[in-house]
């Protein structure tokens, strides 16, 4: 029997690797998710064969509640939507690795096996319950129930002497015999905390970031725990994940030109906005059926979407305003910055859910020098990625931001709410720019209005 | 623990080693577009959790150790479940304007 769990568990490796190989591929991605979930399957059947599994009952009553849970919301949950939910999900991952580390302690297995395994158990434990609170506060912050950047006074102090507290308990946790439960219990309470505390001062606008290292952090804390329990199938997928998603994190902090310890310890896109040396003068604005029709005469158009159009849920009926400009021999190409939204490729995500064809969309190198040659741009509720300050003005703090050169083209259309700043509280220049056009206004209303525009003419 | 099933360390090691370069790889060549499926698919990937919350659970014999270990169980499987939904209907959505 054990020969059929190792042998599934490897099947399951193979097919976690396999899947996300062709995850990482448009054409092949949907069948990738599938691959992997065969892998799943396959290994949770297994471990049901595990000898002397006690709990049997309660174990298929938490699959059942826990999956059932998961299935209802992870259908029901928009698109918009989906960074929030990845980000609960993972927390929920990095909960389960902390639930198996004080498990395993408790029970005093962990350090029943020597200092090595029980240091493991004492990291992993403390990686995924940073991960379970912390991505449980951006869930909350994305979700829009928790507005503001909240920090306490002395907010990085405080934060260093729990890490310390957390550091020197955990040392005598995997150093002690049998470490006692009072101080097991809390090591894992100052763990949870810490993740709060590392998260709350970090603003909406840095969340992409941050979600993506809580993933990789639950990876790694998994991979720990695979190491404590013996199981080279939690080995092998939770490190791969701790790899990727490490790499992933970084070449997102480098997309917005930051390092992960500015992300993280900057408290940057946390203040209100209060600029003073901010670009002065007036902003032209336009009707959305004149924009559309100066547009329906270009030769060529770009599009830069940002996150005001996921909130206006605007994807559908620019899609049909394209179609339309399409129609009129337009060449229409959407330009995606790599943080544009609230995860990287938010933005490819939604474009597809509304029908545009990935080879219509270009990432930030394969287009920039593109925006010189276009007639007209047309920036759809982005803001940030497209300021002009990131290149010319050393004072701003997006200064040095790799951005999307919309005001190289011959005209800029910026479709915007209101006159607000953007997510990092940074005037834009560009809506003040001499070649930019605005036109308040929902997305989706703006876009309808395009629509009809095209259609009276 | 059985022996058995039980990993000695090099091994182990060695197979830590090898899943981070994996990894590494798969991401290193990703374009641009797929990075909020691939985290979301990571994700899921991640939700073999389950299988070690499973053991644990499996195993525990005081209370304390059972209703955690339940816990464990009942947020492992939210994460395989969920990551696997979510994903895959992002996935779904991704056409080329050739098909």
């Amino acid at each position: 029997m054990n020969f059929l769990i190792q042998a599934s568990y490897f099947a399951a490796a193979v097919l976690f690797i396999l899947g996300l190989k062709r995850m990482a591929s448009p054409r092949t991605a949907a069948s990738g998710i599938r691959w992997a979930g065969a892998g799943m399957v396959v290994a949770v059947l297994a471990t049901f064969f595990y000898p002397d599994l006690h709990n049997v009952g309660l174990m298929v009553v938490g699959i059942v509640l826990g999956g059932g849970l998961a299935w209802a919301s992870g259908k029901r949950v928009a698109m918009t939507d989906m960074p929030q939910m990845v980000a609960l999900y993972n927390g929920m991952g990095g909960g389960a690795a902390g639930a198996i580390a004080a498990v395993e302690l408790y029970s005093g297995n962990a350090v029943a096996h020597g200092t090595g395994i029980a240091a493991l158990a004492v990291l992993g434990g403390v990686i995924g319950a940073v991960s379970f609170s912390g991505s449980g506060i951006a869930f909350a912050k994305l979700q829009g129930w928790m507005r503001k950047a909240w920090s306490m006074p002395m907010h990085h102090i405080i934060n260093g002497i729990v890490f310390v507290f957390v550091v020197l308990i955990g040392i005598g946790l995997m150093t002690a015999e049998q470490p006692s439960p009072f101080w097991i219990s809390v090591f894992f309470l100052l763990s949870l905390f810490l993740g709060l505390t590392i998260t709350t001062p970090i603003g909406g606008a840095d969340m992409p970031v941050v979600i993506s290292l809580y993933n990789a952090l639950t990876g790694l804390a998994v991979g720990f725990e695979g190491f404590v329990l013996g199981n080279a199938a939690m080995i092998i997928a939770g490190t791969v994940v701790g790899a990727a998603g490490s790499l992933l994190t970084l070449l997102m902090a480098k997309a917005m030109n930051r390092s992960l310890a500015n992300v993280l310890f900057s408290g940057f896109g946390a203040d209100d906005g209060t600029e003073s040396d901010g670009p002065s003068g007036t902003m032209t604005s336009v009707e959305a059926s004149d924009a559309a029709i100066t547009m329906s005469y270009a030769a060529k158009v770009i599009i830069v979407p940002g996150y005001g159009m996921a909130v206006a849920q605007a994807q559908h009926k620019l899609w049909e305003f394209v179609q339309m400009l399409t129609k009129a021999d337009v060449e229409v190409k959407f330009a995606i910055h790599p943080v544009a939204g609230r995860m990287p490729g938010h933005m490819n995500v939604l474009l597809a859910e509304a029908g545009v064809p990935y080879d219509m969309i270009f990432d930030l190198d394969e287009i920039n020098e593109e925006f010189a040659q276009a007639d007209a741009a047309l920036v759809i509720g982005a803001n940030d990625v497209v300021n002009p300050a990131a290149r010319t003005n050393e004072s701003s703090p997006i200064y040095g931001m790799p951005i999307l050169n919309v005001d190289h083209a011959r005209e800029v259309f910026v479709i915007k709410r209101g006159k607000g700043t953007g997510f990092s509280g940074v005037e834009n220049e560009l809506f003040f720019g001499e070649n930019t056009q605005m036109v308040f206004g929902d997305a989706k209303d703006v876009c309808s209005g395009m629509v009809t525009g095209l259609k009276e003419l | 623990m059985t022996p058995e099933l039980a990993l000695t360390g090099f091994v182990a090691l060695y197979i830590f080693m090898l899943a981070a370069f994996t990894g590494y790889e798969i991401i290193g060549k990703v374009p641009a577009i797929l990075h909020t499926p691939l985290m979301s698919g990571s994700n899921f990937v991640h939700g073999i959790v389950l299988v070690g919350a499973m053991v644990a659970l499996g195993h525990a014999e005081s209370i304390t150790g059972q209703v955690i270990g339940f816990i464990g169980v009942v947020l492992a499987a939210g994460n395989a479940v969920g990551g696997y939904v979510v994903t895959e209907r992002m996935l779904e959505m991704f056409k080329s304007s050739k098909d």
